[in-house]
């Protein structure tokens, strides 16, 4: 059992703070969804967490089991168990998913032996084709197809906690609904923990949520279960902003 | 006005001239080097055996002129005398040779200037692979200046591919020129790891109604290295088409040049020509120009530049270290990645699988 920590959290961009003290706990095996309109820093609270250039931290803490994870390069947080599912996915040129995963197996002492094996079982689990694994990643993918390969690259490097950034912008129902389900097998098979941020309930329907949290204007301002996204899908942002 | 017959006749061009714009010729102390030769090693098999042969002076320049330049006189004052070296390869009409040529020019000496020259000759309807090395060690201070002319005929495939392993002290100065006629095929691609300056001037002419061309470059300079390339993409005739793809990277207080010229001529009507650029610097003293230019006398026609100098992407870098990767292990896959986009279209032969390790470890001692 581990524990995502983050305590009065607040950062922003060079002269603009954004985040104004977030607090919030996740557990193995648990979903958070965070829940906010543009604007609320929604995509802040993301970068600064996995530790994104660009974003300034002012206080706070992140941790994992009481290991600090702010002020060390973003792949000592992924190391430590921390995972980024990106809402726009970055294109790298000429460097494949295999390559990628085979290095990021090595940084983990894990062994790569079997990893075309496993990625082929991972991909065909979520409906990604394998002609489009070969591709150079996020070149010439659509949306839909984005959002698997980072998927995919999450169902094979096993974090402890995840943080999905908008995975259903853009997303089609198809991939929205196999994404989503694996997410949500990986809670169970693997106790991932996760933090889902979107605007919107449609990716809560088959990824369920223990808990959900209102973010406006940087911080948590309220929180409840399930039945708080219902409420939000209803009568909107208004009334938290 | 007469050419010069001893290189100590030879005028240099100077930096202000705008083809030398950016280049170390000013650097360039003829008195340092006598006459000389590389040496030259042909691997060939099979029927491949049967076209390659030693030329003479009289073999060069016949298909299309050489552009006059002193480096040209240079080599027509060497390929006259006891340093003439012309390897010749010519393609029958007709006859598909699957085997490449592998020439390899070593140089072994130093204070020498080596004019090695490379005439092809594919008849109609005939293909043909050459590769051309040039090699040398990191104690050897000469000047290679290599002239490759290629020629192919209606409906004939060319390919060449030049690849520089030269040592960090040698200079080269090498021009290829390419003609196409009829629905012919021109590959030119060049490969640069090695020399202390090392420029290229490539030119492709297509002069005949479909003709098409591709050429491609890979290079990648460290330390005090320079590369420098001129490119020219000239169509005569109507319906050609061109690609460039140029893609570069400099590290510790290395140079790159790249300008290159699309040229549309009157005649040239529904032509396609795309020029494509790119430089990576991996180092704070690293320096890449890029400067691509279009020129264009007719309607109908598509053309595209792209040109771009810039260090690693930081998005990039941050996707890659987000899945538990090393900063300087991210760098190299994301430089390799660029260089993929290059290899991938090399060529499928031993001599080029070998390539990738190279630029890999010399990648491993630049970031």
């Amino acid at each position: 059992m581990s524990t995502l920590k983050i305590s009065n959290l607040q950062a922003g961009i060079p002269g603009k703070q954004i985040l104004n003290g977030i607090e919030l706990t996740v557990k193995s095996g648990e979903v958070h969804a965070i829940m906010g309109p543009n604007g609320a820093g929604k995509s802040t609270m993301s970068g600064v967490i996995m530790g994104k250039p660009g974003y300034d931290v002012i206080s706070g803490s992140v941790s994992i089991d009481g290991e600090e994870l702010l002020g060390r390069p973003a792949w000592e947080r992924a190391l430590a168990g921390l995972h980024l599912v990106m809402q726009y996915p970055t294109e790298v040129p000429g460097v494949h998913i295999d390559d990628v995963m085979r290095e990021a197996f090595a940084t983990r002492g894990r062994d790569a032996k079997e990893l075309d094996a496993l990625i082929a079982s991972e991909a065909a689990r979520i409906n990604f084709s394998t002609d489009l694994v070969a591709r150079s990643l996020n070149v010439d993918l659509s949306g839909g197809e984005k959002k698997r390969n980072e998927t995919l690259q999450l169902s094979l490097l096993k974090p402890k906690f995840a943080i999905l950034d908008e995975l259903d912008s853009g997303l089609d129902i198809d991939a929205l609904r196999d994404c989503a389900r694996r997410v949500e097998a990986a809670t169970t098979e693997d106790n991932l923990g996760v933090l889902v941020i979107t605007h919107y309930a449609r990716l809560l329907e088959e990824l369920k949520p223990d808990f959900v949290h209102i973010l406006a204007a940087g911080k948590i301002v309220k929180s409840g279960g399930p039945e708080l996204a219902d409420e939000l899908e209803k009568s909107g942002y208004v009334a938290f902003q | 006005m007469t050419s010069p017959t001893r290189l100590s006749d030879v005028a240099l061009p100077t930096a202000d001239e705008e083809i030398w714009r950016y280049s170390r010729i000013g650097e360039l102390d003829l008195a340092k080097y006598h006459a000389g030769r590389v040496d030259t090693m042909v691997e060939a098999s099979g029927e491949a055996v049967n076209v390659v042969s030693t030329g003479s002076f009289a073999d060069c320049g016949k298909a299309m002129p050489i552009a006059v330049d002193a480096f040209a006189e240079i080599s027509a004052i060497q390929s006259t005398g006891d340093s003439a070296d012309v390897t010749v390869v010519r393609v029958p009409r007709g006859k598909a040779i699957v085997e490449p040529i592998v020439i390899t020019r070593t140089v072994s000496a130093s204070g020498v200037v080596a004019t090695p020259r490379l005439v092809i000759d594919a008849g109609e309807n005939s293909e043909i692979t050459v590769i051309e090395r040039f090699v040398g060690a990191n104690d050897v201070d000469s000047l290679v200046v290599p002239i490759v002319e290629m020629s192919a005929a209606q409906s004939a495939r060319v390919t060449y591919l030049a690849i520089n392993e030269l040592g960090n002290r040698t200079w080269q100065i090498a021009h290829q020129q390419s003609l196409g006629e009829r629905d012919s095929t021109t590959r030119i691609y060049t490969v640069a790891l090695g020399g202390d300056y090392a420029r290229v001037r490539t030119e492709a002419r297509l002069v005949g109604t479909g003709a098409s061309t591709q050429q491609v470059a890979l290079y990648f300079a460290d330390n005090n290295q320079m590369h420098d390339f001129r490119t020219l993409q000239t169509h005569v005739a109507p319906r050609t088409h061109s690609d460039m793809l140029f893609k570069g990277a400099v590290a510790g207080t290395s140079k790159s040049v790249y300008t290159g010229l699309i040229r549309i001529e009157k005649d040239a009507h529904g032509s396609q020509a795309y020029q494509t650029n790119r430089n990576l610097t991996l180092s704070e003293g690293a320096w890449a120009e890029s400067v691509p230019n279009l020129e264009i006398e007719t309607n109908d026609v598509k053309c595209s530049h792209a040109s771009t100098v810039g260090p690693i992407d930081d998005d990039q870098r941050f996707y890659l270290e987000s899945r538990g990767i090393r900063p300087e292990i991210a760098e190299r896959l994301v430089v390799l990645g660029f260089f993929n986009e290059v290899i991938e279209r090399l060529p499928n032969l031993p001599v080029v699988a070998g390539l990738r390790d190279k630029v890999a470890a010399k990648l491993g001692g630049a970031l």
